[in-house]
């Protein structure tokens, strides 16, 4: 019974660095039908910079640790916004260059990240309440992942509180749903392109220096092997729905957890058999936009 | 019906020269020129699948397109569709296309464009609406989605109304309804109509035009293509 | 009028058969391009570099057919690669058969697995197909990870060299290999050219441009449309058993995302819809690489202040930038560049007849 409460929470921690970058790459996709390859660059990019801010402040402290969630969270949402500005605003509706690009930046973030910072995993310091484990029902849970689940949760919150409340929320909600008749209220929905790229980018970035506290380390393929899994997860999800991230999110982790643990190891390829049974049954995902 | 006064103008309000528009690869309209009258209602007919629609999402720049549109005297055929529509064009699209997943407020909300929306005009115009504020707008009958759809482009003070099809699938009692609506708009506004049920257009239309094979094949009063049986049947299909 | 236009297509073959014999010679002459190549075009050396250049054109190639011809934006076109290489050398390693029934035995593989995913992959498309063709590749690398008992895990697999004729193993016999490689991609482009000249290239090239279209002519797109994918497979298959025996073994980065990533930008650089463009591309990326990683350590980079020093060490991020202004500012590739500058359009000649056709 233990042992099920550790896969379940254990299972819901990696579910939330899922959701982490998952939800923005299913708000990009479902505004503005572009698949952000560069979007693990992000990430990377919020790691690195968490991790060197980590590394001057001293990082076993908790004021350390909230500052670089915070500095990760800035630096991958001015990324983004760059990113969308200065490239895929050039490629207004050309989808598949717009992809294109995306795909070129994540090859040459890569390997800059690779040439600044070498490409062995570099570890990372933590407080130590991270590295100790929790008693739930019998099961000793590691405290970081109550972390990533607090943060995902906020994030949760914080972007649905800002698509109901806000003007530019309203518009991303129209738009995702029918742009062109959103232009045709005589809204630029192209303002919010900008707006919906910084809000991935910075849950990104948030996901990039949590990712290194899960895994205990920083490298230039962090956001490149997470990618992988978050792709499946917004294809499973639905493309465009942020309930459907969510919850394809927490589903694919879970199911990960447990087969590693009860099938051998082969957490990797259920989630491949879990897509495989999705796409067969239900091809826009669980929650997505039917075609 | 009494004539409200007019303002004098001296350029018209939408005038369409040499328009040419295509959807995929496959050109829709051909060619079409015609000048709306900048009163009442100006109504765009012809059968299914001549172009009416796609006139429409022409001028607005919705889809490919060449030749010159113009607003009150002005071009704006170089310009994205939300200036086009920021000068002051509402928009009721084929269909509706509410946005299910918005409440009906929220929907409004969305169109409003300047400092002072019409909130007392919706309000008298659609009070059903009123009490409907907070559902979600793909819960609405046709019918109510028709209003909403109408509400968006009366919110702001516009200059000019594309209306396409707003009876479309309606019950007759709503038809009714949702053409007094729109005799009442255009009062203040200009309306370009796109419409099928020529019941509605002979109640509201002055001029009309007629569309065939993506270019106009008549350009005149309303009241005389309607009121030549012949001429409608050959032009139109249907009495 | 113009150079491209003038010349029929019967003359265009003409030339590229006199490229094929020229490049065939290559080994028997003593030719040296310094800065380019590593040695004389007889030495092994250069001839493995061109063999790689050959064996890159033809994987561009069978990627054009996918992209390029039928629309499909695959992301896991590096798994059937690997399948190719990973396939013929687990069978050889773990059965006697010897290379053309071994070769064989692999090339049903990997029909039989192409047409199984493909089925499954087409239930979606644009996007989504992208990333379910990204997850199945990523299964593949998983499994060649997680099996170093049969795969060699990271370390990667190695020829087995008991079963293959000798005129194949050995730094003496390159140059047979290279003109195996030659050979490979004159197969490899007559079954492109022929696919799309054919019923099912012309449906197949209408279904990305205007499914609705097709499916109302009669046509079936998504049965052209896997038959595109199946063939694009298996070409890519033979590229990677002939890649196998060129480097003596393969590894698992054959299976990685990245691998499709590059073969992706080959196709872009080129101009996608060429398949000279492919051709073109494929050979020069190869050349490029080497140069870039031998520039990326020599002594004037060092000595580039650390701004542009860290930039320039990293082959893949000139390319990743080249790629990004290739995309942004160049759309046609090189092969759209240089018939610009000749006919003064971009669109290339088979579109342009088809496009005539659909009038």
């Amino acid at each position: 019974m233990s042992t099920i409460i550790l896969l379940l929470i254990t299972g819901l921690g990696l579910g939330a660095l899922y959701f982490l970058v998952a939800s923005g790459l299913s708000l990009i996709y479902g505004l503005m039908g572009v698949l952000n390859f560069a979007h693990g660059s992000f990430l990377t990019l919020g790691a690195f910079a968490g991790w060197e801010l980590a590394r001057r402040m001293g990082g076993e402290s908790w004021g350390t640790l909230i500052a670089s969630l915070l500095l990760g969270m800035i630096v991958g949402a001015l990324v983004a916004a760059a990113t969308e500005f200065l490239l895929i605003r050039r490629l207004y509706n050309r989808h598949i260059e717009q992809v294109l690009v995306t795909v070129g930046l994540a090859l040459a973030t890569v390997a800059l990240f690779d040439g600044i910072w070498g490409t062995d995993p570099i570890y990372v310091t933590a407080p130590p309440w991270l590295s100790q484990t929790t008693e739930i029902l019998g099961a000793r849970v590691p405290n970081d992942r109550f972390l990533l689940i607090g943060a995902a949760v906020i994030v949760l919150l914080g972007i649905v509180a800002f698509l109901r409340y806000t003007r530019f929320g309203l518009v991303i909600r129209a738009g995702v749903e029918n742009r062109s008749m959103v232009t045709a209220l005589g809204i630029d929905v192209r303002k919010a392109f900008t707006v919906v790229f910084a809000i991935g980018g910075a849950a990104a970035g948030l996901g990039g220096v949590l990712a290194s506290h899960y895994f205990g380390y920083v490298s230039p393929q962090l956001g490149g092997s997470l990618l992988i899994f978050a792709f499946i997860v917004t294809v499973i999800g639905g493309l465009g729905s942020l309930a459907g991230a969510a919850i394809a999110s927490v589903a694919v982790a879970i199911l990960q957890q447990f087969a590693n643990y009860f099938l051998g190891g082969t957490g990797d390829l259920m989630v491949v058999l879990l897509l495989a049974v999705v796409l067969l049954v239900r091809p826009t995902g669980i929650l997505g936009k039917k075609a | 019906m009494t004539e409200p006064s007019t303002p004098i103008v001296t350029e018209s309000i939408l005038t369409v020269s040499d328009l040419n528009a295509s959807i995929d690869g496959q050109q829709v309209v051909e060619s079409v020129s015609f000048e709306m009258l900048p009163v009442g209602v100006t109504a765009l007919l012809g059968r299914n699948g001549v172009g009416k629609t796609s006139t429409l999402r022409a001028i607005l720049g919705l889809i490919e397109r060449s030749g010159e549109v113009s607003i009150a005297g002005e071009r704006v055929d170089r310009e994205p569709t939300h200036r086009i529509v920021q000068r002051g064009v509402g928009y009721v699209p084929e269909d509706r296309e509410v946005f299910a997943s918005l409440t009906v407020a929220e929907n409004l909300r969305l169109a409003e464009r300047d400092a002072s929306p019409n909130r007392e005009l919706i309000a008298e115009l659609f009070p059903d609406l009123t009490d409907r504020a907070g559902q979600l707008a793909g819960t609405l009958s046709g019918g109510q989605q028709q209003m909403v759809s109408l509400a968006r482009a009366l919110v702001n003070d516009n200059r000019v109304l594309l209306v396409d099809e707003p009876t479309k699938g309606l019950a007759p009692l709503i038809v009714m309804d949702v053409a007094r609506a729109l005799e009442r708009a255009a009062q203040t506004v200009p309306v370009l109509l796109v419409e099928q049920n020529l019941q509605v257009v002979r109640m509201l239309a002055k001029k009309a035009i007629v569309l065939e094979g993506g270019r106009v094949v008549y350009d005149g009063s309303a009241e005389e293509l309607l009121g030549n049986e012949a001429l409608t049947k050959e032009l139109l299909g249907v009495a | 009028m113009t150079l491209f236009t003038k010349l029929s297509q019967r003359t265009w073959w003409i030339v590229g058969g006199v490229f094929v014999v020229l490049a065939a010679l290559l080994p028997l002459l003593n030719i040296s391009i310094p800065g380019v190549l590593p040695g004389a075009t007889y030495t092994p050396g250069t001839l493995q570099l061109l063999a790689l250049a050959l064996l890159f054109a033809s994987l561009a190639l069978s990627y054009h057919l996918l992209f390029g011809t039928a629309g499909m934006l695959s992301f896991g076109h590096a798994l059937y690669f690997a399948l190719g290489a990973y396939g013929l050398g687990i069978v050889l390693q773990q059965t006697q058969l010897t290379l053309i029934p071994a070769l064989g035995l692999t090339i049903a593989i990997v029909i039989a697995a192409a047409y199984l995913l493909g089925s499954l992959s087409l239930r979606v498309t644009g996007i989504s197909f992208a990333m379910v063709t990204l997850a199945f590749a990523q299964a593949g690398n998983v499994l060649v990870r997680r099996n170093p008992a049969i795969t060699g895990g990271e370390e990667g697999l190695r020829l087995d060299t008991e079963h293959i004729p000798d005129f194949f193993i050995g730094v003496i016999n390159t140059r047979n290999l290279y003109w195996l490689a030659l050979a490979l991609l004159v197969v490899v482009f007559v079954i492109v050219a022929w696919f799309e000249n054919s019923r099912a290239g012309h449906a197949v090239t209408a279904t990305r441009e205007n499914e609705l279209r097709v499916r109302v002519l009669g046509l079936r797109p998504f049965g052209v449309k896997l038959m595109a994918f199946v063939i694009a497979s298996v070409l890519a298959s033979l590229v990677g058993m002939v890649h196998l025996l060129l480097q003596s073994g393969t590894t698992p980065r054959a299976t990685s995302a990245d691998f499709t990533l590059t073969i992706l930008v080959i196709v872009v650089l080129g101009g996608v819809g060429s398949r000279w463009g492919a051709i073109v591309g494929g050979i020069i990326y190869t050349l490029l690489d080497q140069r870039l990683t031998a520039l990326a350590g020599s002594d004037a980079i060092a000595d580039l202040p650390a701004v542009l020093r860290i930039p320039l060490s990293e082959p893949l991020f000139i390319l990743g930038t080249l790629f990004i202004l290739v995309v942004l500012f160049l759309p046609g590739g090189i092969a759209g560049a240089a018939r610009r500058l000749s006919t003064g359009t971009s669109t290339t000649p088979l579109a342009r007849k088809q496009l005539e056709e659909a009038e």
